[in-house]
């Protein structure tokens, strides 16, 4: 194995875990919350990267200004999908809100082959790069890296810090006992939902400054999260970004290490292992 | 699966009209919607009494193979248009044809490709078949073509293993793929022999596949040293680790990729990461116009083209070649599409074209549109368009694979202005620039 390919993997590997991370971490906390898995998360990562497009090629916003206004506007996104489709079935059993956000899940995905068809779509996106021997920083990523950071600092900030980030964590820990204390139970999963849309969207809008996209992207990074949330623990969004950096550089080192076809396959191999050996995640403790 | 409306092709207004309509639809329809609407679209009504000639076949209107299948299309309309103002197809017997068209969307997936041919024959009753784009959806529309013996004339597939079946009803109209990338190890050795390090990579589907064995083989018996061979996934579009695993192989070369969007991807991403090889060919993306919007990233890329608009292929090369000629002149074609379509056609485009002359000039020597008699008619076939010569192989095992179609390759150069252009480079006999290896500091 070539050292050099191997850094310069890991690195480029670990840099785009970060943006897996924030995926994960939308999908991790809404069922750490509301205990709902939130099938149409896929999709919403692909309406992130189309919303940044349009704004992008539509009104000639500057990408990371308009990725602002996506994750602003995801917010009610989230808050309304949540209303429309969650709310009705949020104490019905598990399987009824998979379904309901599954249904969610077609109707985006149905709409958006409807509206903008499966033709890939990209950004044309250039912040230069720096160089060290083999290894490439793009400033894309750099970029991703740090607006990641920032996304998690904020909602670490927001969950821990503020009234209602504590209201939050109360209605993830009892929701009766929450509703007994005066908390309104309802509005604060609305806004856990809507927070994870912004992240889902918010990742999405990232993906967008980096890879080329189509309406079905989404599928691949709502599958990478649930590998992710399984590798960080099942509703711990700091393991989630941990998860997703790990995963980032498992698929690095993996890519180096053998033929390109056994990347999925070693990452699905692990996402069983662990749910056979270890179902609360490796980072199960971090942020708790 | 969403039920099979037909819609008019010429008719964009009731297209734009279903769409809203769709969107607005209710939840199961969205939802069928998403699994893949399919379309039917015949032509534009026939003429006065002339007999019906419905050409079927499947494309890719969403999908990974979207843009390419979309060419094909054009392509094939023109020649629908052109065809329908002449009056339509003329047989021996005097009875004229109207050809129209009737497809659906595959989706780009061959098992949606499986059961639109089986409609397409045993519903639609067409008369003849093109296949969908891309060799992967072709080798399963061969196979049904092949059950119900339906004359298919296959363009936008170049796969060797298709036309190696011993299949009786299917023509190949490209190049076959394990010619596509030779000549550009050809054209490697002209312009620096000391190159000897090639790296080998490709998209992991039929063609591709087929192509870059082929090359590898190529490459081996010129004395190349083939530092990397491996695929990708249909789809990928983070190339970043396999890039650093290309790069510490150290090539002097890379050949390969796979389609426009993988291939176009590739190419970007080598550009950021700036790596140090002096040549990259690649398959399929880099002879379409669409591959310069990638800009910088796009210069110096080297692409095998099944034609292109400044392909020297004339009455005179005809009778040099001595086979008949027939249709109309490279120029016309050039200067007909980029009328119609607002920007100059690349060789997929081409092709479609083609595939409509082909039946075309087959039918004008049958009384009636009889299945075996045009199968023959085909097999026969030995003659130069404005896309080059076609001959079809007549051996049991390989029938209608091609045989007289040449490749040409193209590279993206800055012409004085500083435009993107995109000269043949090679066969030498017919280039218009020379090649230019990439700078590498």
């Amino acid at each position: 194995m070539n050292i050099e390919a191997l850094a310069a993997s890991s690195l480029d590997g670990v840099m785009l875990g970060f943006v897996y991370g924030i995926a994960a971490m939308g999908l991790t906390l809404i069922f750490g919350i509301m205990k709902v898995i939130n099938l149409a998360h896929g999709p919403l990562i692909m309406l992130g990267m189309f919303a940044v497009y349009l704004l992008n090629t539509q009104l000639g916003i500057n990408p990371y200004v308009g990725l602002l206004i996506v994750m602003v506007a995801s917010l009610g996104v989230g808050v309304a999908l949540y209303h429309v489709a969650v709310r009705r079935v949020i104490d019905a059993p598990e399987l009824t809100t998979l379904l309901a956000t599954f249904s969610v899940n077609l109707t985006i995905i149905g709409l958006a082959t409807v509206v903008f068809t499966t033709t890939p779509r990209s950004l044309d996106v250039n912040l230069g790069a720096l160089r060290a021997g083999s290894i490439t920083l793009l400033g894309t990523k750099v970029v991703s890296v740090l607006i990641a950071v920032a996304v998690t600092a904020a909602l670490y900030l927001f969950v821990q810090r503020t009234h209602t980030g504590k209201s939050i964590r109360a209605v993830a820990n009892n929701r009766a006992a929450a509703e007994l204390m005066g908390i309104n139970t309802s509005g604060v999963l609305a806004l856990s939902f809507g927070i994870g849309t912004v992240l889902a969207m918010t990742a999405g809008g990232l993906i967008a400054t980096l890879f080329p996209f189509t309406v079905l992207a989404g599928g691949v990074y709502e599958l990478k999260s649930f590998v992710i949330v399984v590798l960080g623990g099942l509703g711990n969004p700091a393991g989630a970004l941990a998860g997703g950096v790990t995963l980032g550089l498992l698929e690095g080192v993996t890519t180096v290490s053998l033929p390109v076809s056994w990347v999925p396959v070693i990452e699905y191999v692990v996402f069983v292992l662990l749910l056979l050996v270890r179902p609360a995640g490796l980072f199960a403790r971090l942020g708790r | 699966m969403t039920p099979d409306h037909p819609r008019t092709l010429t008719s964009a207004r009731t297209h734009v009209r279903r769409r809203v309509l769709r969107a607005g639809a209710l939840l199961p329809v969205i939802t069928l919607a998403a699994c893949g609407p399919t379309d039917t679209a015949p032509a534009a009504p026939a003429a006065g009494a002339a007999k019906k000639l419905v050409i079927g076949f499947s494309a890719s209107q969403t999908g990974s193979l979207n843009k390419e299948s979309k060419e094909q299309i054009q392509g094939l309309q023109l020649w629908l248009e052109h065809t329908k103002k002449a009056g339509g197809v003329k047989l021996k017997s005097g009875t004229l044809l109207a050809p129209e068209i009737k497809y659906y969307d595959d989706e780009s997936k061959a098992d949606r490709v499986q059961a639109l041919y089986t409609k397409l024959i045993t519903d639609d009753n067409v008369d003849v078949l093109i296949s969908p784009y891309g060799s992967s959806l072709t080798q399963t529309a061969a196979v049904v073509a092949e059950q119900y013996g339906k004359v298919m004339v296959t363009t936008g597939a170049a796969s060797d293993t298709t036309m190696e079946q011993g299949y009786k009803n299917i023509f190949q109209l490209y190049t076959p793929a394990s010619r596509y990338l030779t000549g550009s190890i050809d054209l490697l050795a002209k312009l620096d022999s000391s190159l000897r390090r090639v790296a080998i990579v490709h998209e992991k589907e039929r063609f591709s596949t087929d192509a870059a064995e082929a090359a590898r083989e190529y490459a081996k018996g010129k004395g190349h040293e083939i530092v990397m061979m491996e695929g990708y996934d249909t789809g990928t579009v983070d190339f970043g680790p396999f890039i650093n695993k290309i790069t510490a192989a150290r090539p002097d070369a890379i050949i390969g990729g796979g389609h426009f969007q993988d291939g176009t991807t590739f190419a970007k991403q080598i550009a950021e990461k700036k790596v140090p090889v002096k040549y990259v060919a690649l398959l399929v993306a880099p002879p379409e116009v669409a591959f310069a919007e990638i800009g910088d990233a796009a210069q110096y890329i080297i692409g095998p083209s099944q034609w292109e608009p400044t392909a020297r292929y004339t009455p005179e090369s005809a009778a040099a070649a001595k086979v008949p000629w027939y249709g109309i002149s490279v120029a016309e074609y050039t200067k007909e599409y980029t009328t119609r379509y607002g920007y100059e056609p690349g060789y997929h485009s081409a092709g479609g074209y083609s595939a409509g002359l082909m039946f075309q000039k087959a039918l004008l020597e049958l009384d009636a549109v009889d299945g075996e008699k045009l199968r023959t008619a085909l097999a026969k076939q030995d003659l130069m368009t404005f896309f080059g010569r076609t001959k079809f192989d007549q051996a049991a095992k390989t029938f209608g694979k091609q045989m007289g179609h040449e490749m040409v390759y193209i590279q993206w150069q800055k012409d004085t202005a500083g435009k993107a252009i995109k000269p043949v480079i090679w066969p030498l006999e017919g280039k218009s620039a020379d090649a230019k290896l990439r700078p590498t500091t």
